[in-house]
């Protein structure tokens, strides 16, 4: 085997395996979330099929698949095929990006455990989050329905309200670390996690991608109790299945960004690398869960108020605040 | 070669969405063909070994402005074509000044310069680009900026209702209450 065909093969193997772990985990989180949410409610959750329920995500997905894939009357038919797909695939390209493990070293070369080692990686993901409203917004539009058409403008006026203060709480980790590129990040926390020098900023970061990825207290795009669904009220099949797979996904994603910036990405004692970054991504997904078994809706001025006026401004005090402690240091 | 292929299919999808994005009488459609042609420019960006410039063409443009556009269009629902008019010679005048502004420096520079892109331009860091920005240009940037604020007074003195407009009669169904009423939380 030459060097080029072992370096293709190498990489195409990450990549599937990339592929198959977030599917695979994005279909699991919607099993443990209903598990987690029913011990919350003192209920049992999903326990039929398999043991312990465990293959209700293998059931999900037939019922999806083999559901009528229903197109309302007087919707924008291309657009309302294609958004579930503009929703999704944004979120699976940012974890592109995301070091999960410490470079291998296989047949005498080195294998970085990040698919695509960008030097702009904090930006890249700034830009495909802030791609991925539009799936929401076009799927709500084109449905021609009131409710979808209310959740899709909710989820543009969220995003706008909210990128902010989430691209400004990054900005210290910047600034600590020097670079925009995600593996020097995280090499930058090999002694110490983000997280010590920077708690506001993590609490800003947790608290933007929490409305970023459309959960509980933050879900009004979806709002079932006004909105009947919010921007999927007229998907079916496994059109909704995509939207639905999509959030998953960008809560994998998500978690596995705040454990890069903040955490100290794939670093930790004893376990090896990519075990860690599991746990700490898999931490993040259950804080999720958490919340939303324990927290209300916020109503929507509430949340442009704190968008705007609590987080942003705080966001920049943080900024300004690190800029003089590294300059005084 | 690989890079030249690539180039050629983005630069295509690029003036066409472009096209499309003027042609499109439906403002949703339109502004979904302009973000096509903003993602291809910025992949062009990347093959150029401009990354920066690449996440900034996407972040600001596709991610924000046209973002802000969607929203309006969708919030004053204006995504009917059928009630749109067509702009007369008022509406045209400043458009084509501006455009025939615009093309003339592009002609301007491209008569007075030689052809010195290479096909083949090395990557810049992004240390380097924020260097010769705040350095090299720190008036220029400045000056910018004091123009964005103009724009920002500018937009919130025409935005401003001449005179205190009447309450907004209540809105019909369950609760009846105007935003900022009710029940303090």
């Amino acid at each position: 085997m030459t060097a080029f065909t072992l370096d293709i093969t190498l990489f195409a193997v990450k990549l599937a395996l990339v592929f198959f772990v977030i599917l695979t985990l994005a279909a699991y989180l919607v099993f443990a979330e209903r598990k987690v949410l029913a011990w919350v409610q003192d209920r049992k959750g999903p326990n039929r099929v398999g043991p312990y329920g465990l293959l209700q995500p293998l059931a999900d997905l037939i019922k999806l698949l083999t559901k009528e894939d229903v197109v309302p009357s007087g919707a924008d038919r291309w657009l309302f095929y294609l958004a579930p797909a503009m929703a999704a695939i944004p979120a699976i390209l940012i974890f592109s990006v995301i070091p999960f493990g410490a470079p291998l070293t296989i047949y005498g070369r080195t294998l970085p455990l990040v698919v695509a080692d960008l030097n702009v990686g904090l930006l890249f993901f700034l830009a495909l989050s802030s791609i991925a409203v539009y799936g929401v917004a076009i799927g709500g539009w084109a449905s021609n329905s009131k409710y979808a058409l209310l959740g899709g403008i909710r989820g543009l006026a969220q995003l706008i309200s909210y990128e902010l203060s989430m691209g400004l709480s990054l900005v210290p980790i910047v600034m600590l670390s020097h670079s925009f590129n995600l593996t020097d990040i995280v090499a930058a926390q090999e002694s110490v996690p983000f997280i010590v020098y920077q708690p506001l900023a993590f609490i800003i970061f947790l608290l933007s991608i929490t409305a970023e990825c459309k959960r509980i207290p933050f879900d009004l795009p979806e709002a079932e109790g006004e909105l009947v669904a919010g921007f999927h009220t007229e998907y079916s099949g496994m059109r909704f299945g995509l939207f639905f797979v999509g959030e998953y996904i960008n809560i994998v994603v998500l978690g596995g960004l705040a454990a890069t910036f903040f955490l100290g990405g794939w670093h930790g004692p004893l376990f090896p690398p990519a075990v860690w970054f599991s746990l700490k991504t898999l931490a993040i997904a259950f804080f999720f869960i958490w919340m939303r078994g324990t927290l209300p809706r916020l109503r929507y001025d509430q949340l442009m108020h704190l968008g705007w006026k609590v987080l942003t401004p705080l966001a920049l005090l943080n900024i300004l605040a690190t800029g003089w402690w590294l300059a005084l240091k | 070669m690989i890079e030249q292929t690539i180039f050629y299919i983005l630069a295509a999808v690029a003036v066409i969405g472009t096209l499309l994005a003027i042609t499109e009488k439906h403002p949703v459609h339109a502004i979904l063909y302009l973000v096509t042609s903003l993602f291809s420019m910025a992949t062009i960006f990347f093959l150029l070994m401009a990354p920066l410039v690449a996440a900034f063409e996407v972040i600001i443009y596709a991610g924000a402005i046209m973002v802000l556009f969607l929203f309006v269009i969708m919030m004053l629902d204006l995504g009917h074509p059928e009630k749109g008019m067509s702009p007369g010679w008022r509406e045209w005048l400043p458009a084509l000044l501006l455009s025939a502004v615009s093309i003339a420096s592009l002609v301007t520079i491209i008569a007075s310069r030689q052809a010195t892109a290479s096909i083949y331009p090395a990557a810049m860091q992004i240390r380097e680009v924020a260097r010769h920005l705040f350095q090299e240009h720190g008036l220029a940037v400045e000056l910018v900026s004091l123009q964005l604020l103009f724009a920002l007074v500018g937009a919130l003195y025409l935005g401003k209702s001449p005179a205190p407009s009447p309450p907004t009669p209540l809105p019909e169904g369950e609760g009846g209450q105007r935003p900022g009423e009710g029940l303090p939380l």
